[in-house]
């Protein structure tokens, strides 16, 4: 499904990483599994240092804690604020929505539509075409889009195959109406038949968490995971990223009439470095361009990863440039979701700790 | 330049992977075990095995992953 917007823009990013950092040449101990072997894999995957919230802490305490930041910096004002989309798989409850809850800690007025939607890794793409679409209409002037989540918390220790990659963090995105005539192109598909290739399997409706779901099962490759835990098939899901996204991308450019080489920064979801530089090197963009640092320095925070991605590595440069990009998420669903945009001249790019 | 023997000790210096014909289900090789395999056939070479490669069919024994390098376009 292909969308085209008019004058709109990203005018701020904000991305809340916790304080915590945690290092896996400590937590490879963790894991029953050769050290020499960790290391090689430490080498190859970027694993390094990630940044887990502590026990407790969730989604809607960081993204409380990131408004407030820009309420604080005078970067945004409260009644500003039209709409507030939140993107997560680790809301605070079932019911009610995280989103309302985060419009009442703000304290922000009733005339605002909050809306939880339930996406992932694709997640950061998707929030930007509700929060386009949103914008169509009159009296939405201004939209935030927060993805967060704090996955580390569903996460088996056991888990060496998701655990060392997993990170927390909450990345806040104002979305505007532009004066100048801004075209930005986008895509999106989905294949839920392959929905259980990136899973949590316990805890909803189909299988309520008991204390059999808690228990620690021993899964191959010397790992122990729960039915609460997340789980993920990584050949499938390295396969499906491998064969579905570089079509994706190229077919996005191709209805925009724009080449590679004139896109300075292709920011994709940051599952590990080594998925990354095969999808670089299978596309022929060099790896300076598809940047890959952000599991190595902050882990996978899911639908996080690619607002930070761009704080990340632009930061101030953000705020005088403006650069062709190209965002690309891919993930549970499966979902895989990618979009042309200017992006540029914002009023601020930057990361903060939650603490 | 490392043989693919050589490379395949330096992973999983427990195994002889000259008597084994499927490294696979033998429980030589799992999938991590291929993707640190792969960056170094990649970095030996000169080479970058495409993403779409990294299948088990691929790694089943030393003459599967000759084959996979001459298809990526290793020199011998």
């Amino acid at each position: 499904m292909n969308f085209v917007f008019h004058r709109k823009r990203i005018s701020g990013l904000l991305t809340v990483v916790p304080a915590n950092e945690r290092s896996f040449t400590e937590e490879m101990k963790n894991f029953n599994f050769p050290e020499a072997r960790s290391l090689k894999l430490k080498e190859v995957m970027g694993y390094d240092k990630r940044r887990l919230v502590e026990p407790g802490v969730c989604v809607s305490d960081l993204a409380v804690f990131g408004v407030q930041h820009l309420f604080d910096q005078g970067l945004l004002k409260p009644d500003e604020i039209d709409a507030l989309f939140l993107v997560t798989q680790s809301p605070d409850h079932f019911m009610p929505p995280t989103s309302n809850i985060i419009q009442g800690r703000l304290g922000l007025k009733p005339d605002v539509f909050c809306l939880d939607i339930s996406q992932g890794c694709a997640g950061f793409v998707i929030g930007l075409i509700q929060a386009f679409l949103l914008l169509e209409q009159e009296e939405i002037r201004k939209v935030v889009l927060i993805n967060a989540d704090v996955l580390s918390r569903k996460a088996s220790p056991k888990d060496r195959n998701i655990n060392p990659l997993i990170g927390d963090a909450a990345s806040i995105t104002i979305l505007e109406r532009d004066v100048q005539d801004s075209v930005i192109h986008a895509t999106l598909k989905m294949d839920g038949s392959r929905a259980e290739a990136l899973i949590i399997p316990a805890g909803g409706m189909r299988m309520p968490s008991t204390s059999d779901t808690a228990m620690l099962e021993e899964v191959g490759d010397n790992n122990l995971r729960a039915k609460d835990h997340l789980f993920m098939d990584g050949a499938a899901i390295f396969n499906f990223v491998q064969v579905e996204v570089p079509p994706l991308i190229e077919g996005l450019l191709a209805r925009a009439g724009v080449s590679k080489d004139s896109v300075d920064y292709f920011f994709c979801h940051q599952p590990n470095r080594f998925m990354l530089e095969k999808l670089a090197d299978k596309m022929k963009i060099p790896h300076d361009r598809m940047p890959n640092n952000v599991v190595e320095h902050f882990g996978n925070s899911s639908g996080a990863t690619i607002p930070t991605a761009i704080t990340f590595n632009l930061r101030e440069r953000l705020l005088h440039e403006n650069l062709q990009v190209c965002l690309a998420g891919f993930g549970a669903g499966l979902t895989w979701s990618a979009m042309l945009i200017s992006l540029g001249n914002v009023n601020f790019n930057t990361i903060i700790e939650y603490k | 330049m490392k043989t693919i023997v050589e490379i395949l000790k330096e992973i999983r210096p427990e195994f002889d992977f000259t008597a084994s014909h499927d490294f696979i289900n033998d429980g030589m090789l799992d999938s991590f075990d291929m993707v640190t395999l792969v960056a170094a056939l990649d970095k030996n070479y000169g080479i970058s095995i495409p993403g779409t490669d990294i299948v088990p069919e691929n790694f089943q024994s030393l003459q599967t992953i000759e084959e996979l390098l001459r298809k990526s376009g290793a020199k011998p």
